[in-house]
């Protein structure tokens, strides 16, 4: 039994092109911040990206050599299991193609693992061909902490979690291990034009 | 500032007081990563996308994650080794 | 801490709105009459849920500012600009108006007079609403428990309670009251015009050595700044109280 409260209406979200907002989504102008932790404090000599293959082969990269990697800018949607949607963001970063040349199979997932713990797991799939990358910079400049920075995982044709804060690791192999939200019940692909936020939808 | 959206215990007191059916904010929690005790009103909440995450004050242990998936609250227990009364 | 049990599950209540009070241009004391309100201890808080008519809720928690009361319930609530329920409460609920409540809730950042003291409250923008609480509860009890209070606000308008506050200093010498400025100050002000730091708390708290309970609530920065201060200067970790607001509402 719950009351009715004279006046009160939920706040007016604006819901967008359904072309670009998936459902259950609305628009936001600003790019809110969330977080299941502190931030790591990385320094840029500490900073290092670990990538291995199905046998366990693995090339890594410091900051300086992460930077001297072929880098592209792209414009994507981001969309958030908290139901807001950011149109045309514009990222540069390091296609996780480039990060897998010279490795052997990667075989068929990959987990992610980031400064801080966090954690999450994707089909290999969702992550090459062109629809991934090791992200370093937002919006024309140096990607911020509260954002990910140094550097984040960014896979914007998924739910915003899979595109971890703070990457370190790629862990590629045979087997799909569940990564942090995914354990607490979250879907373990995450699609928003499937509306795939919890396990079982 | 990240940092700035983290609050504490006292934020999930009435989620605790549901759950446990009493108060709990004043109840002393123990990290079972490093032996640090504190009363439950005083470890960290972080409120993420998808849920709660509660981290001791002292080591940043994940103690307890809280979700809410469509009408189902769970309350996951990790590092929290123990509750006890202080009295 | 003393002992807050609640009996029994927390339920929603419905409470009335009995009468509104524009503490300044944007802060409304919001207080409300709730026939199942079992009393309250200074420092709990409630939580309210709105429903609209589509069945849509929010959902928010907010500090008791009244003394303990066997029915009326007061909150203060300071406006969050594009924020949801904030400006519904303060510029459109009326007096009549209901809504549903829970609580209180509260076994940590609490205090009562028998509990004693000195007590040093530290408050930043709307964290020094379960202050007040406490320096209601202390008001109506003969105890003589000391206190200094420290509030944090942006212009001299922001402050809240401030003629309760400057009435309650002048009439107890056990009660000392300073409020800081930080972003203007009017002509004339010879109160502090900075963010509270080191200088502030060895010039105006109480000394360590005298062991006070302390209470710092309100944004988190402020809580975390001013905590970590209260250690540096020798004040036991156990002996202070947080309650986090979370980010300043701009």
């Amino acid at each position: 039994m719950t009351y009715v409260t004279r006046g009160f209406r939920r706040k007016r979200e604006e819901s967008g092109p359904p072309d670009r907002v998936p459902p259950g989504q609305y628009l936001t102008s600003d790019f809110p911040v969330l977080s299941a932790g502190p931030t790591p404090r990385i320094s840029l000599d500490e900073w290092s990206l670990i990538v291995s293959d199905r046998d366990g082969d693995a090339k890594s990269w410091s900051w300086s050599e992460f930077l001297d990697l072929p880098r592209e800018t792209v414009t994507v949607d981001i969309h958030c299991v908290t139901k807001w949607s950011k149109l045309d963001t514009v990222w540069e970063g390091v296609s996780v193609d480039t990060l897998l040349t010279d490795l052997g199979e990667p075989g068929s997932h990959v987990l992610v693992r980031s400064y801080g713990g966090y954690t999450t797991n994707l089909p290999t799939a969702d992550v090459t061909g062109g629809r991934a990358w090791v992200a370093f910079g937002y919006g024309g400049q140096a990607l911020a902490p509260e954002h990910g920075g140094p550097a984040r995982l960014l896979v914007p044709h998924l739910y915003f979690w899979k595109s971890a804060k703070w990457v370190n690791a790629l862990e590629f192999g045979d087997f799909d291990r569940r990564g942090f939200w995914e354990s607490y019940g979250y879907h373990n692909y995450g699609d928003p034009w499937l509306e795939q936020r919890y396990s079982g939808d | 500032m990240i940092e700035d959206r983290r609050v504490d215990g006292n934020a999930i007191g009435g989620l605790l007081a549901d759950w446990f059916g009493r108060e709990m904010t004043g109840e002393i929690g123990c990290c079972g990563e490093c032996g640090v005790v504190n009363p439950l009103g005083a470890v960290l909440v972080y409120l993420d996308a998808p849920g709660q995450v509660i981290r001791c004050p002292a080591c940043s242990s994940v103690l307890m994650v809280v979700t809410t998936i469509e009408s189902t609250v769970r309350m996951s227990f990790e590092a929290l080794r123990w509750i006890q009364s202080p009295r | 801490m003393a002992g807050a049990e609640i009996l029994g599950r927390l339920t929603w209540q419905l409470a009335e709105v009995v009468e509104v009070i524009d503490e300044n241009s944007r802060a409304r004391t919001i207080v409300l009459h709730c026939p199942e309100w079992r009393g309250h201890l200074a420092g709990q808080h409630i939580d309210i849920r709105l429903t609209a008519e589509d069945g849509y809720q929010a959902q928010r928690s907010y500090s008791i500012a009244n003394a303990p009361h066997a029915e009326r319930v007061a909150i203060t609530v300071e406006l969050v600009d594009e924020g949801e329920v904030s400006p519904f409460l303060i510029e459109e609920l009326r007096v009549g108006d209901r809504f549903e409540i829970r609580g209180p809730i509260g076994g940590y950042f609490v205090w009562e007079p028998a509990v004693g003291g000195p007590l040093q409250l530290i408050g930043g923008g709307s964290g020094v609403v379960p202050l007040i609480a406490m320096m209601r509860a202390r008001a109506e009890t003969d105890d003589h428990v000391q206190v200094r209070y420290l509030s944090s606000a942006r212009s001299f308008e922001d402050i809240l309670y401030r003629a309760e506050l400057k009435r309650l200093a002048e009439e107890n010498d056990g009660v000392s009251v300073v409020h800081t400025l930080t972003r203007s100050h009017p002509e004339g002000w010879d109160g502090p015009t900075r963010r509270v730091d080191r200088d502030m708390l060895e010039g105006h708290a109480w000394s360590a050595q005298l062991r006070p309970l302390c209470f710092v609530c309100g944004p988190t920065g402020f809580v975390e700044s001013v905590a970590s201060i209260l250690v540096d200067l020798g004040h036991e970790p156990r002996r202070i109280m947080t309650e986090r607001f979370g980010p300043s509402g701009g």
